[in-house]
């Protein structure tokens, strides 16, 4: 089969629950540029190359056609914008969420994550059958993030429906109108950065002990947000805050419990965690690659020229894999050292939420290791979501051995 | 054939950073044998930068600098005693105490001492401090905890800087005095340097430059004031002499090794060469007090005060005392430092002062975040940020790989192409302070050694 439709396989829903062998043919085609004219890289050194370049843009608005669909009711976010404004906004928004500003608001939250962790896991006592990500997965992310940004927990199904069709509005496939997607993804925008920009003023009137709170009323030096950058700000704070841990966490259930022997030896040495979980974000990243960039002007890559104005897609999950920068890359290795991995990108745009995400799904797996008693996978592979791009399973079944008795 | 090197007896002189770091590698490595480490001073290895910085400013206390421990190094540990010889031909190392350590392979980590105030009698005065170890910096803070009415900086490079940034933050007034043109112009060049400049006025630094402070003056052992080139007369109690750094290699007079005040020459693999150009293949050297060639630039031997060199060097060392020949690596690392000053964050990549040209790549000197490129001989040699350090990766692979000065156009937040300067990079003997970087010319030998500045 030709490189022209590795995209489109990728794509294709058929290849979300193992992916990894189409990622070794892109590696194996360097730099592959495809029928529409975009082109994937999926080679470690040349993507970490592509992610610190000044001359790589966020900014879709770069594109030679950009998309006909998107009106610009909203700016976009930081994570689609360029220095200095995304940088900018990047800084106000971390000004009340970590250091220098806010070094112990993480730390903070150390203690509620472990208790929300406990409280799932005590509502999964009696079953023997349990669904991962609506049972644990799900509410865990996002009961943490309502907390930290004071969102009201009850709100959630609403923020669950436009969050679902921002994502879908990501990718493309194939039999679907790509317009009716970003029109519905564009209104869900608006509907969410509405909703959250109320709720700013709420907390601009009447001050709560969280971070939206921090936010506005926060006297730093550069001033605050504006009304549209804040809604903005505060959609894509709340979607990346929770979406992508939901599939670590998941994504590494499932690993873990499709290698047993790991799962044990991390019973046996719960301090490995921390470094089992850096192997997951290798190995299973929630973000398989970023589709939204595009060269200022014309760029050598691996012996390819790129073109000014390209789609250029970095396929992370695909640089993660690479055996040119790991040392047997398909193996799922919880102590591995030099692991650099792009689990959470790199460069200027490296996650925001790193520290928190870490801190949950650490905290979440060792809860379920220590309270799940001889979990074993129904399905294999499991059902997927739909996005390539933020990929996990839907659902993850699980079967486990009831124990007489309660635990602590 | 692997038995020997894993096996024997290594003396480490030095406790510090690249004694610690490389002492933990010896083990990863599989080290079985002997192991001795000698500090001259009486505490366990500790982290230098905080000393200027958050234990001036009273967040950490001087005592909690200590290095966290990688893994345990089961070694002999011999503080508060000085080396001071080295008898190679019955590879002995000589303690200050009249002990002699006997030795298979020796790693030479003595570092580098602040450079103190030419006259002593001015130096002993009550109030004149320098800043290099742990106790240095305590007095220093107890000094700023007390609440002088002024304090003055001699030397503004980046230790004094950050000195008198601290002196700023903590509400106190401070005088910096240089001799150069600007602050930090002997490492970063002219346009960081008057940004520098105008940086510290803008937070209130009463800074002078282009005078030396010609004495300081005492009342009853106290210090009470200075006097300048210029003629003018300040009042001080409180006076920090950030003259640069004295490489520690008097211990080796006499040794036969090519050591002097520019550090001990070694080859890439950080084994040392002796005063004739041969190399040692049992004594070795890293951190501060190593001069070693780099590819990159030239091959000249470079001498660098800087955190990453001691941590990646000391690995290098270690690995290559184990280790036979066709398995050892050579130390290659770019060299990189940071700073942070006046709420700024400064890092560097490369070796500045091996330039000709420089160039704002990103951002802008207006808005306070840029990146600086520099050039030497049409390809790139460094890059220095401005709080803007996530970019710097960029840099540090155009440096690899020689590519091209001035960097392409078309950064997004740097459109247009960039117009480019002479990088102003004076001779250090202009400046007050030593230089953190220095070119030491390309021979080992120390008769041989030249500082070569870069115009």
């Amino acid at each position: 089969m030709s490189t022209e439709t590795l995209l489109e396989r990728i794509n294709a829903y058929e290849n979300r629950a193992d992916p990894y062998p189409l990622y070794a043919e892109l590696r194996e085609h360097g730099v592959a540029q495809q029928n529409d004219g975009s082109y994937l890289v999926g080679t470690y050194h040349e993507i970490a190359a592509l992610l610190h370049d000044p001359r790589i843009s966020s900014d879709v608005r770069h594109r030679s056609t950009p998309d006909a669909a998107r009106p610009d009711a909203l700016p976009p976010s930081f994570i689609a914008l360029d220095d200095p404004e995304h940088d900018r906004l990047r800084r106000l928004a971390m000004r009340p969420f970590g250091p220098p500003h806010s070094p112990g608001r993480v730390d903070a939250l150390h203690e509620d994550i472990v208790e929300i962790a406990r409280e799932l896991t005590d509502g999964l006592r009696d079953r023997d059958r349990i669904d991962l990500v609506d049972d644990f997965a799900y509410p865990l992310p996002v009961t943490v993030i309502c907390r930290l940004l004071g969102v009201p927990h009850e709100d959630m199904p609403e923020l669950r429906g436009w969050t679902n069709t921002i994502i879908a509005s990501l990718d493309h496939s194939p039999g679907e109108d790509p317009q009716e997607k970003q029109r519905a993804g564009t209104a869900a925008r608006m509907a969410m950065g509405a909703y959250l920009g109320d709720l700013a003023e709420r907390r601009r009137a009447n001050p709560a002990d969280d971070m939206i709170s921090a936010l506005v009323h926060d006297d730093g030096p550069e001033g605050r947000l504006d009304k549209p950058e804040l809604m903005t700000t505060l959609t894509l704070l709340t979607i990346a805050g929770h979406e992508t841990t939901v599939n670590l966490i998941t994504n590494g259930m499932l690993t873990l419990l499709r290698h047993p022997e790991v799962l044990e030896r991390l019973r046996r040495e719960p301090e490995l965690m921390p470094s089992a979980v850096e192997e997951l974000l290798r190995y299973e990243p929630p973000v398989q690659m970023l589709p939204q960039r595009t060269p200022l002007t014309d760029i050598e890559v691996g012996g390819v020229i790129i073109p000014q104005g390209a789609p250029l897609f970095l396929m992370l999950a695909s640089g993660n894999r690479d055996p040119l920068r790991f040392e047997d890359p398909d193996h799922f290795d919880p102590a591995r050292r030099d692991n650099r991995h792009f689990g959470f990108g790199s460069g200027v745009h490296s996650c925001f939420g790193a520290p928190l995400a870490r801190v949950e799904t650490q905290v979440a797996l060792a809860e379920l290791l220590r309270r799940l008693d001889g979990p074993r996978l129904v399905e294999d592979p499991p059902p997927y979501r739909h996005s390539p791009i933020l990929r996990g399973p839907r659902h993850l079944p699980i079967a486990t051995d009831v124990r007489a008795g309660a635990d602590a | 054939m692997s038995g020997e090197f894993k096996s024997g007896r290594i003396v480490i002189v030095g406790a510090s950073l690249a004694g610690l770091r490389a002492a933990e590698t010896l083990r990863d490595e599989g080290f079985t044998g002997e192991l001795t480490l000698v500090g001259d001073e009486p505490h366990p290895p500790y982290d230098r930068p905080p000393l200027s910085k958050q234990v001036l400013l009273g967040r950490v206390p001087a005592a909690d600098v200590g290095l966290p421990a990688r893994r345990q190094v089961d070694a002999r540990w011999k503080l508060g005693v000085r080396a001071s010889g080295l008898d190679p031909a019955a590879k002995e190392v000589l303690l200050a105490n009249g002990e002699r350590l006997p030795f298979d392979r020796l790693l030479i980590t003595t570092g580098t001492r602040a450079r103190p105030w030419p006259h002593p009698e001015e130096a002993r005065l009550d109030g004149v401090l320098t800043v290099r170890t742990v106790d240095d910096a305590s007095r220093l803070a107890e000094r700023l905890d007390a609440g002088p009415r002024r304090v003055l900086v001699i030397g503004a490079g980046f230790t004094g800087s950050e000195i008198a940034s601290a002196c700023r933050e903590r509400g106190l007034a401070v005088t910096v005095a240089e001799r150069g043109p600007a602050p930090l112009v002997g490492a970063l060049g002219g346009t960081l340097g008057s940004f520098a400049a105008r940086l510290q006025r803008a937070h209130g630094v009463d800074l002078r430059c282009g005078v030396t402070v010609t004495s300081l003056l005492g009342s009853n052992g106290r210090l009470t004031g200075a006097e300048l080139s210029d003629g003018s007369r300040i009042d001080v109690e409180v006076a920090v002499v950030a003259l640069g750094a004295v490489r520690n290699t008097e211990w080796l007079d006499g040794s036969g090794l090519a050591a002097g005040p520019r550090g001990v020459a070694c080859d890439a693999g950080c084994r040392a060469f002796n005063m004739y150009g041969i190399v040692t293949d049992d004594v070795f050297v890293a951190g501060d007090v190593a001069r070693f060639p780099h590819p990159l630039f030239d091959y000249q031997m470079l001498a660098l005060e800087h955190w990453g060199n001691a941590v990646e060097q000391a690995e290098v060392a270690a690995h290559n005392m184990v280790n036979p020949g066709p398995l050892r690596r050579p130390h290659l690392a770019v060299p990189a430092f940071w700073s942070s000053q006046f709420g700024l964050n400064i890092k560097s990549v490369g070796v500045p002062t091996f330039s000709d040209q420089v160039t704002i790549a990103q951002g802008s000197v207006e808005e306070g975040r840029l990146v600086v490129a520099y050039g030497y001989r049409g390809r790139i040699t460094a890059a220095v940020s401005v709080n803007r350090a996530k970019w710097l990766e960029h840099y540090q692979r155009l440096i690899e790989t020689a590519a091209p000065f001035p960097p392409e156009p078309g950064a997004a937040d740097r459109p247009t192409a960039p117009r480019v300067m002479a990088s102003d990079v004076p001779d250090p003997k202009v400046l007050s302070h030593g230089p953190t970087v220095a070119l030491t010319g390309h021979l080992p030998d120390r008769r041989l050694a030249v500082l070569r500045p870069m115009a």
